[in-house]
C-alpha cells in the first residue's frame, strides 16, 4: 500500500516547525527518522494531513554533555540517530545502558535513520529506548510554541503508544544524567529473533557503595505492561543487598501487579515470567558491572 | 491534491531536478519515475530489506524514506554496480561464483547491504556480515552462501586493489 497523500513542510528553523504545529495539531506528525511514521503511513495506520520533517532545523542533532547545577547530563537531540548514540564515545562512558539497548533495536539500516527520539515520543510498549530512559531516570525536553517543559520520563508514557505531549508539542531532546562512579547496568531482552521488537525486556542501572551494598538502583521493563514500567517493588528489594543472591529473590515479584497485553509473541503469564527471569539476569550483570567496570556477561 | 515538491537529487551519478509528490517513497521514485527498477519491493514496511539502496553512503530502506526527504542527497542502487560494459562488480561476481542467490528477488538488497559494509569494513569477519544483512530476509538460500558469497567479495576486492598497487 501507499501514503494517503499530506503536505510536506521541512522547516529551517524549530521556531517554523512549532508554528506548524500549532496550527495543525493533531492533523500533522513530526518526521525524523521516519521507521516507525513511515512504515505506519504506508499502511495507512496514520494519515496525517502535515508531514513536518525536523531533519533541517539545526541544533536538532546536538549529542554531548553539559553541566547543570553541578552535575553532568547527558543531552541527546531530535535527530541524532540511534546508530550514533550506539556507536557514541559520550554515550557509552556516561550512559551505556542507552548504548547496549540501542544496539538491540531492529537492524543496522533502520537505526542508521532511525532517532532515539523518535522511539521515545512514539512510546511503544515493547520498546528498548523508551524503558531504558526510565531505567537512567531520564528527562524529557518538550516544546511547543506557547511553552517549554520538562517532563520525567516516569511521567511521559501513559499507554501503549501514549504519552503527555499535547497535539501542538513536540520533543526537541531527551537528557540523561551521567552516570556516578561505581554503577553498571544493563538491558537484556528476549526477542523472536534477532531485531524483532522484544517480547519482553529489561533494563536495570545498579550503583554499589563504599560497603560493598547497593547504594542506589532502577529497575524498568519493556513488554510486560501497557507501557514501559519501573518496578519499585524490586527495587526496594534489592536496596542494601550485597550480592547476587539476593536478586533473583528480589526479582520474584517483578509482575506483581503488571498488565502485559498478549499476543501471538507472548501471553500475559509467559510475560510475567520473562519480566521475572530478565529482571534477575539484568540486575546481576549490572551489579557484576558496578563492581568491575570491565564485566560483560551475564553474571 | 498537496503541493508537489522539488527534489534535486544524484542517482547512480546522475543528477535529477524533479517535482514530486510528497507520498512517494524514494522506492517508487527510482522504480517508477526513474526507471531503475533493480530495487525490489517486498514489504514495504522496512521488515524484508529487499529495497535497500545507499543514501549518502548509509545502506536505507528505500521503502521507509520519501523522496522529499532527499533533497540534495546522493542514492546508488543496484544498477550503479556493473560497469558501463556490464562488466560485473566484484560483489556480484562472488555472489555467482558462492551461489549466494537462487530466484534474486532479495539479492538487489543483499548486494547494496554488502557494498555499504565493504566500504566501511573492506574483509568483513562472519559476524560484521550478520550484523549488516541480518534485517535481509532471503527464502531461498539459508543464508550461508550469502555470508560466503560477501566474505568473497571482500577477498576479491583486496586482491584487484593489490593488482593494481603492483
Amino acid at each position: 500500500m501507499k501514503p494517503a497523500p499530506f503536505e510536506y513542510a521541512a522547516p529551517r528553523e524549530l521556531d517554523e516547525a512549532l508554528d506548524l504545529l500549532a496550527e495543525h495539531g493533531d492533523e500533522a506528525r513530526v518526521l525524523a527518522g521516519g521507521q516507525s511514521l513511515v512504515r505506519m503511513m504506508n499502511a495507512r495506520q496514520v494519515s496525517p494531513a502535515v508531514v513536518i520533517d525536523i531533519n533541517r532545523v539545526p541544533g536538532l542533532d546536538t549529542l554531548g554533555l553539559f553541566g547543570d547545577n553541578g552535575s553532568s547530563t547527558l543531552r541527546l537531540g531530535a535527530t541524532v540517530r540511534q546508530r550514533t548514540s550506539e556507536l557514541s564515545g559520550e554515550v557509552a562512558a556516561y550512559a551505556p545502558l542507552l548504548a547496549e539497548a540501542g544496539a538491540q533495536v531492529a537492524h543496522a539500516p533502520v537505526r542508521a535513520r532511525g532517532t532515539v527520539v523518535g522511539s521515545v515520543a512514539f512510546a511503544d510498549p515493547s520498546a528498548e529506548l523508551p524503558t531504558a530512559l526510565l531505567a537512567l531516570d531520564g528527562l524529557v525536553k518538550v516544546r511547543s510554541r506557547a511553552a517549554e517543559r520538562t517532563v520525567a520520563a516516569d511521567d511521559f508514557f501513559t499507554g501503549p503508544f501514549r504519552t503527555s505531549l499535547a497535539p501542538d508539542e513536540m520533543v526537541v531532546a531527551v537528557d540523561v544524567p551521567a552516570a556516578p562512579g561505581r554503577t553498571g547496568s544493563a538491558f537484556v531482552e528476549l526477542t523472536r529473533r534477532h531485531g524483532d521488537l522484544p517480547v519482553c525486556g529489561a533494563a536495570a542501572v545498579v550503583g554499589v557503595g563504599d560497603d560493598g551494598r547497593v547504594s542506589h538502583v532502577r529497575v524498568a521493563l519493556c513488554g510486560a505492561d501497557e507501557r514501559p514500567i519501573r518496578v519499585p517493588a524490586v527495587e526496594a528489594a534489592v536496596l542494601g543487598a550485597d550480592g547476587p543472591a539476593a536478586f533473583t529473590e528480589a526479582a520474584a515479584v517483578a509482575a506483581d501487579g503488571t498488565n502485559p497485553i498478549p499476543s501471538c509473541h507472548g501471553s500475559a503469564d509467559f510475560r510475567r515470567h520473562l519480566a521475572r527471569v530478565l529482571t534477575a539476569r539484568a540486575l546481576r550483570t549490572a551489579f557484576a558491572r558496578a563492581a568491575s567496570p570491565k564485566e560483560t556477561t551475564d553474571a | 491534491m498537496p503541493d508537489k515538491v522539488r527534489v534535486r537529487i544524484t542517482v547512480n551519478g546522475t543528477r535529477h531536478d524533479l517535482l514530486v509528490e510528497p507520498r512517494t517513497l524514494l522506492a517508487d521514485l527510482l522504480r517508477n519515475d526513474l526507471a531503475l527498477a533493480g530495487t525490489h519491493l517486498g514489504c514495504e514496511q522496512g521488515v524484508c530489506g529487499a529495497c535497500t539502496v545507499i543514501v549518502d553512503d548509509t545502506a536505507t530502506r528505500s521503502c521507509l524514506v520519501f523522496a522529499a526527504q532527499l533533497d540534495g542527497s546522493s542514492v546508488r542502487t543496484v544498477e550503479s554496480l556493473a560497469a558501463a560494459d556490464g562488466t560485473l562488480h566484484p560483489i556480484q561476481r562472488a555472489f555467482t561464483q558462492e551461489h549466494g542467490l537462487q530466484c534474486g528477488f532479495c539479492t538487489p538488497g543483499m548486494l547494496m547491504g554488502a557494498c555499504e559494509l565493504l566500504e566501511r569494513v573492506p574483509e568483513p569477519d562472519r559476524e560484521d556480515v550478520e550484523e549488516a544483512l541480518g534485517g535481509n530476509l532471503c527464502r531461498c538460500t539459508g543464508y550461508q552462501n550469502i555470508v560466503r558469497s560477501v566474505r568473497t567479495a571482500g577477498r576479491i576486492m583486496a586482491d584487484e586493489q593489490s593488482e593494481v598497487r603492483a
